[in-house]
């Protein structure tokens, strides 16, 4: 990703401190950097999220619109994602240079989304066959400093928290044209339900072990790193993004992965709800610390 | 085997307003008006507008004598000769090193203005030319003086000190330039075991201690053994308390850096990535300077 080259003394020194389970800036091989988010800060969009992951910022917001469900899936309502890389984030993001970990990325989320057990898209049904609920997740990274995957998937799941679909009071058939009336009150709405939206993991090889939360520089060190994504305990999607695994690293990788996501996912959902209650119902609130 | 994971919401966070200590200081904005009167100069950081010298960059003023330029918060580093610098190799061309030192032009380090291993003379053929790699690769780091400054701004480094050279194992922390403060000495050797090298690009270079009398030989080796932990965690803290000290502007040198290391002793190191200790460990160095500097 990021150019930031390392010298060959640096490397070592970072290698032998993950051997030791004493990173660079002192956590362990198992921890995060401290996060931080805020939802709900587009008011245009239906949901939203500012997630920050140390240095990485990253907005996500959520735009349902009706659309027509696919053929094979009749019951099933859609969801696609759209990365987009600021060029303040990296300067080898301007132009086009950060189109492909876009496509990247947004690929990954789109597959761990469809499996069955990670989100329910047949709570974004309205009429089978007919007519379903399509939301568009768009995505800006602002900055960026390591361990994107996992930034961005922690972000889209807080924006789903928080995102509000229209109620739809009566959906009826009128001879092959479709009649939706949606509920007047912008207070009358769904939500969506994400204890198991999935979650991505990125487990970094450097040496001989594994770390979650790789920094830039720790990125640059890795010998092979693989995304996870699990939905509550299970493992939705592996995607390798560079090197290769043995058999048994990868065991232990994954196991690691699916223990941290277990963590993440209680503790994002206590501090959503934490934040909810503190918010109130009301869906706009004072934006606080925007931009801040 | 737990994991560490902290998850804050930003509604909570406090606001933190940056205390400057005396109210001596203002910050300028771009295009905002220092002064209407017409018999002061314009300096770096200014421009003449409708008679008015106003601001270019955001930062503070300084004023010598009728002379008016502000300093930028934020800026790259623009050098000056005899300055100690960090810098990195880009690149390898005839005769010379490019370094890239956090200016806007990369550096150059001729090979004439080092010191060969073990104070061999050179001798200026053209094998010397192509060894030049075995020195200095692409990507290592090194500290060098600022030999000479070009017309463009550009900067000619030297290393013929026996201080001065290739830089083995540690951790580099990136800060802004305008956060070092000039010393006479940029190289220390803390008293918890920990080497610095405070480089005025805002490149600091955290190591443990090495027995001087083992590797003085002119700097071109690098010593690839395993740094021991106590050793490790100290450059980690060390490396974190820059860092809390850079967030809250506090100027940065041996000594700001070791009440600050004294503030984070009742820390974890990994505990200075909260972003609430790590202001406090910052505000707390800034009191305690503010006193010492009384």
């Amino acid at each position: 990703m990021a150019y930031n080259p390392l010298s060959e003394a640096e490397k070592t020194f970072i290698l032998h401190g993950v051997q030791d389970d004493f990173r660079n800036d002192g956590r362990s091989r198992r921890d995060y950097r401290p996060m931080e988010f805020e939802t709900n800060v587009i008011t245009s969009a239906s949901g939203s999220t500012r997630f920050c992951l140390a240095n990485s910022d990253i907005i996500v917001g959520i735009k349902p619109e009706i659309d027509v469900p696919l053929s094979n899936r009749p019951n099933e309502g859609k969801i696609d994602f759209f990365v987009d890389c600021s060029a303040n984030a990296l300067l080898d993001f301007e132009g086009r240079g950060g189109e492909e970990l876009a496509l990247e990325i947004s690929n990954c989320l789109r597959l761990a989304y469809s499996a069955a057990e990670s989100f329910d898209l047949k709570a974004l049904c309205i009429l089978p066959k007919h007519q379903c609920w399509k939301l568009f997740v768009d995505i800006l990274i602002l900055q960026c400093s390591g361990n994107l995957y996992d930034a961005i998937s922690f972000a889209v799941k807080c924006a789903l928290f928080n995102t509000r679909i229209p109620r739809v009071s009566s959906a009826l058939l009128d001879g092959g044209n479709v009649d939706l009336t949606l509920s007047d009150d912008p207070l009358d709405c769904d939500r969506l339900n994400v204890e198991s939206a999935p979650l991505l993991v990125t487990t970094c090889r450097i040496g001989d072990q594994c770390v979650v939360d790789p920094s830039t520089e720790e990125e640059i060190c890795s010998t092979g790193s693989i995304v996870i994504g699990v939905s509550q305990d299970k493992v939705t999607l592996l995607k390798t993004i560079s090197g290769s695994f043995h058999p048994e690293t990868l065991e232990n990788s994954i196991d690691l992965a699916v223990n941290t996501a277990l963590k993440i996912n209680t503790k994002l959902l206590s501090a959503l709800k934490e934040e909810e209650k503190k918010i109130g119902p009301s869906i706009r609130h004072h934006k606080s610390s925007f931009l801040m | 085997m737990t994991s560490n994971i902290k998850i804050n919401l930003l509604i909570d966070k406090p606001k933190y307003t940056a205390d400057l200590g005396d109210n001596n200081y203002r910050v300028f904005t771009p295009g905002e008006s220092i002064t209407e009167q017409k018999d002061f100069m314009r300096g770096h950081g200014t421009y003449v507008e409708n008679g008015e010298i106003k601001s270019s960059v955001v930062g503070v003023v300084k004023k010598i004598n009728k002379l008016i330029s502000v300093i930028p918060m934020k800026s790259k580093y623009t050098g000056e000769i005899g300055d100690v610098v960090v810098g990195r190799v880009t690149e390898i061309q005839k005769k010379r090193w490019k370094i890239d030192t956090n200016s806007r032009l990369d550096s150059v380090l001729l090979i004439s203005s080092i010191n060969l291993p073990g104070g061999e003379l050179r001798r200026r053929n053209a094998e010397d030319e192509q060894s030049m790699r075995k020195l200095l690769q692409e990507e290592d780091l090194l500290s060098a003086e600022v030999q000479n400054v070009f017309v463009d701004g550009s900067l000619s480094l030297h290393t013929r000190s026996l201080k001065y050279g290739k830089l083995s194992q540690g951790i580099l922390v990136s800060v802004s330039p305008s956060l070092i403060k000039r010393r006479k000495t940029h190289f220390h050797n803390l008293p918890c075991g920990v080497s610095i090298i405070i480089g005025n690009n805002g490149y600091v270079w955290v190591s443990p201690t090495v027995n001087v009398e083992l590797e003085g030989q002119g700097g071109f080796t690098q010593n690839l053994e395993a740094v021991s932990k106590t050793d490790r965690e100290m450059i980690v803290r060390i490396k974190n308390c820059i860092l809390a000290l850079s967030s809250c502007y506090v100027m940065i040198y041996d000594t700001s850096i070791m009440l600050a290391y004294e503030e984070s002793l009742k820390y974890e190191p990994k505990d200075l990535l909260n972003q609430d200790i790590m202001y406090e460990v910052g505000f707390n160095a800034k009191q305690r300077l503010l006193m010492v500097n009384q």
